[in-house]
């Protein structure tokens, strides 16, 4: 049973192994690059297990002050989004036993997507089929991860600008959303708020002031559109769908 | 920062991501509906968060003598290889490769 679902998980696996073992060396790579030991991507990559936060942990770690709050917080915006994954997998994760907390902790983006659109294939046992989906797709990433940090001992080039890694990242999903949503409104308030808030308050403060206003805006906003339905979301669209 | 207080950082971001995945579980254990202001905020949270965190990857270079200049050249190369190809490797690949260039090379 074991393997047939191991076997029949693994092709739904393999493009997102080859984005992962290259986006995890990036990181592993950047990690190293700025002093870090392999072990922290490592550690990182097995108990974050969540892309864009550990980028931006690894800023927070280079920070002289220590604000454990502060990167609690952070987290729970950056990834405000699972709370949306899980709620539309209440059903499909449900009586899997011992395999349902292992796979709430590795639910990112990319395991989400395959539970989402692929249902299991005849004959496979669901549990097992989404255990191997989370676990290969955890693997991939921590060893891209440990390979990108363990390559930065090997090779040394001048590696300023690299930390542009995380930047390019975040504006190709900044793109990829903005194709997928009609309603541009979110995107442009996230990214002018936020850009208000670090001229004004300069880039030590800014970040919890703009998440607070980001959410008073769509306060705002969701009552001066009362009527309207919420703009299309992909999560919630899918949710509906799936029976 | 200490070792200590980096490994109680990385605690507290395990801690928030844990969070995210595991409260809707456990808020909702027999499939209930989430409120509708939950709802709203599930919808358009995602995509304000990433336009925030674009803004928080420039947070040191707005304040640098070029004001973010070679980022912003970087930026929207990636945004219109993107936009072309559809390539998230390639977009990502060549947007930090010439963003190096152009800070060791051009900008220095």
């Amino acid at each position: 049973m074991k393997t047939k679902a191991f076997r029949a998980a693994l092709p739904y696996t393999l493009p997102i192994c080859v984005g992962f073992l290259f986006l995890g060396m990036s990181y592993g790579f950047f990690m190293r690059s700025q002093g870090f030991s392999f072990v922290y991507p490592l550690l990182m990559s097995l108990f974050i297990f969540a892309g864009s936060m550990e980028f931006v942990t690894a800023n927070l770690l280079l920070l002289p002050t220590f604000q454990p709050v502060h990167a609690f917080l952070l987290t729970i915006m950056v990834n405000a989004r699972h709370l949306f994954y899980g709620l539309s997998l209440l059903d499909k994760f449900k009586n899997l036993g011992w395999k349902k907390p292992y796979l709430i902790f590795g639910l990112c983006d990319e395991t989400f997507s395959i539970h989402c659109t692929v249902d299991t294939p005849e004959g496979v046992d669901p549990g097992w089929f989404m255990f191997f989906v989370t676990v290969l797709n955890q693997a991939y990433w921590v060893a891209g991860a440990t390979a990108g940090a363990l390559l930065g001992y090997i090779i040394h080039f001048n590696t300023k600008g690299i930390e542009f890694v995380m930047t390019a990242l975040f504006v190709v999903m900044f793109v990829s959303q903005w194709e997928v949503n009609e309603d541009h409104r979110p995107a442009v308030i996230g990214a002018a708020v936020t850009m208000l808030c670090l001229l004004v308050l300069g880039s030590d403060h800014f970040l919890l002031p703009a998440m607070a206003l980001i959410v008073v805006c769509f306060l705002f906003m969701r009552r001066l559109t009362p009527a309207k339905k919420a703009p299309s979301d992909h999560t919630l669209t899918r949710k509906e769908e799936t029976p | 920062m200490t070792i200590p207080q980096q490994i109680l950082t990385i605690v507290a971001v395990v801690l928030g991501t844990m969070t995210t995945r595991f409260l809707p579980f456990l808020f909702f254990p027999e499939g209930k509906e989430p409120p509708a202001f939950v709802r709203y905020l599930g919808a358009v949270l995602p995509s304000a968060v990433i336009g925030l965190l674009v803004v928080f990857c420039l947070k040191d270079a707005v304040f640098t003598g070029w004001h973010g200049l070679p980022e912003a050249i970087a930026i929207v190369v990636v945004g219109v290889l993107h936009k072309c190809k559809h390539n998230i490797l390639l977009s990502i690949a060549g947007g930090t490769v010439l963003y190096m260039f152009l800070v060791q090379m051009v900008f220095v």
